[in-house]
């Protein structure tokens, strides 16, 4: 399993006007092999771009991300990529989309069944396997560009706001069937989000990113508490109830409104 | 008054387009038998269909209607399957990679206003009058289409599947063939209508010039030899030819449409 290291990673963009904007600025961040990192931030943080760049979509225009000591030049399947929209092939099945990754790493046939099967299953999709995407609902959908990922067996993960187009109650069945996955699975994740809920009941560690420039402003770890409370073997709303639980939500939010409240 | 933008009904549609044909052939009878120029000037439609009747049985310059029809044919397939085979995945191509479309469309922006006829003398010295120099022709009338639709369904492809699909480590090969294809394939369909007509003009156009065969050819013989109703019924049989290859094209083009519209 590799990790994932940000190295004074900065990353500026240039207007039409030809000015420069500093989305990132100066992040040094490791994310360990293993370990699931949410980062949360005002829009403008330059989340997705954290992202992009370690899924080598973007590249960085100072410092360096590495990837299991790797440094990142372009995207590869050791880190698989779970976008906001799905991003599923529209006019491929459910197993032709599970499979794809698989087929371009030359997987046999039996092989790419029975991956595919496995995550069918593990993602409670066999009743969806022959149809399109547009015939599913939204939840369904992201569940198939879940399996995606994790059929390829990618050592990281890089969800950008996985669950940010699904319903409130979609999103929380979802939430829950991730935490099972990871238990099942673990990877080394890294996880965008604009919810302050979902990063403190996902994540060991949620990363908050002041905006104008991007930058780390605060690193809270969750990891002892969820592993004390056993938070992994309970289910969401109880662990959402636990004083622990709103405690670290409220400093969350209140690192979060700083940032957001004028002037600041 | 809403009345008049109504549409009219399947059946008045289909009366008022054989009341358009009957006033037409009417007219064209009236003035073929009224006028004293006789048929050597303006052949009477009647004259035109008995004469195609006969063309049917009887060979004329070698060949009967339909053997023409037939050596049409072949080298219009032959000039637009060429077209499209190197049109398509050549635009395909140039909307992935920006490297392609600078190096080749300054070239073919320039190129593709010049008339499929302007390349007869060349195609004629290059090719020959047999089959080459008269596909080359159709090849420069239906080259532009497919690659122009192509390129620009490629270009309306999302990113998001294509950065889907490089994530889960596929090559350029695989994101041409598997992604920007069917991504692009009502683009693409409506472009290959679009250039089976300048296909078809571009034939006859060339064959007028060179050929031992086809409908162009009857209708240069049968000038020469003073038989206006030949090159009436050869262009009649061009017309209605043409006629059908764009409906089933058309057909092809909704039914993809359709489904693709489904998907999405």
């Amino acid at each position: 399993m590799k990790d994932i290291r940000f190295d004074g990673v900065g990353k500026t963009f240039t207007t039409r006007g030809g000015a420069a904007c500093v989305v990132l600025h100066d992040i040094d961040l490791t994310v360990q092999a293993r370990e699931f990192v949410a980062v949360v931030g005002p829009s403008g943080s330059g989340k997705t771009t954290l992202l992009r760049m370690a899924a080598g979509l973007d590249q960085p225009s100072a410092g360096e991300v590495r990837v299991g000591g790797r440094r990142v030049t372009g995207p590869g399947p050791d880190r698989a990529v779970v976008f906001q929209h799905f991003a599923l092939f529209p006019w491929k099945t459910v197993r032709q989309n599970i499979a794809f990754g698989l087929r371009c790493q030359g997987a046999s046939r039996a092989r790419q069944t029975v991956a595919v099967d496995r995550y069918l299953a593990l993602m409670g999709l066999d009743d969806a396997a022959d149809r399109y995407p547009s015939q599913l609902s939204g939840g369904m959908q992201q569940r198939v560009a879940l399996a995606r990922s994790y059929a390829i067996e990618p050592d990281v993960l890089l969800m950008d706001e996985p669950f940010g187009a699904l319903d409130a109650q979609t999103r929380t069945v979802m939430q829950e069937e991730l935490i099972r996955l990871s238990r099942q699975e673990p990877r080394t994740v890294l996880f965008i989000t604009h919810a302050v809920e979902e990063a403190v009941y996902l994540a060991d560690r949620v990363v908050v990113l002041a905006h104008d420039p991007g930058r780390l402003r605060e690193i809270v770890d969750i990891g002892p508490t969820r592993a004390a409370e056993a938070w992994n073997t309970r289910p969401i709303h109880e662990v959402m109830e636990l004083p622990s639980f709103t405690h670290l939500r409220t400093r969350l939010w209140r690192l979060l409104r700083d940032q957001i409240r004028p002037g600041n | 008054m809403a009345g008049l933008k109504r549409r009219p009904g399947r059946y008045e549609s289909w009366g008022l387009s054989l009341l358009g044909l009957g006033l037409f052939l009417g007219v064209w009878q009236v003035l073929a038998v009224g006028m004293t120029a006789g048929p050597q000037v303006l052949p009477a439609p009647l004259a035109v269909i008995e004469t195609t009747r006969h063309l049917l049985v009887a060979p004329f310059a070698g060949h009967t209607l339909l053997g023409h029809l037939a050596a049409s044919l072949q080298r219009f397939g032959l000039g637009f399957g060429l077209a499209a085979l190197v049109g398509v995945p050549l635009g395909l191509a140039m909307g992935r990679f920006g490297w392609l479309d600078d190096l080749v469309t300054p070239l073919f922006e320039a190129l593709r206003f010049v008339a499929p006829l302007a390349w007869v003398p060349f195609a004629v010295l290059w090719f020959g009058t047999g089959i080459g120099g008269p596909v080359m022709v159709i090849f420069a009338g239906a080259f532009p289409p497919c690659l122009v639709n192509a390129y620009r369904g490629a270009r309306q492809v999302e990113a998001r599947l294509v950065e889907a699909a490089q994530t889960l480590g596929a090559g350029p090969l695989r994101i041409i063939v598997e992604v920007l294809l069917p991504g692009a394939l009502p683009a693409i369909v409506a472009g290959l209508r679009v250039a089976a007509g300048l296909a078809w003009q571009s034939l006859i156009g060339a064959e007028l010039i060179v050929a031992g065969a086809g409908l162009g050819f009857v209708m240069v013989q049968a000038q020469s030899s003073l038989s206006p109703q030949i090159v009436m019924a050869a262009m009649a049989a061009v017309g209605l030819v043409g006629m059908l290859i764009d409906i089933a094209l058309r057909r092809a083009e909704w039914a993809i449409r359709r489904q693709w519209d489904q998907l999405a």
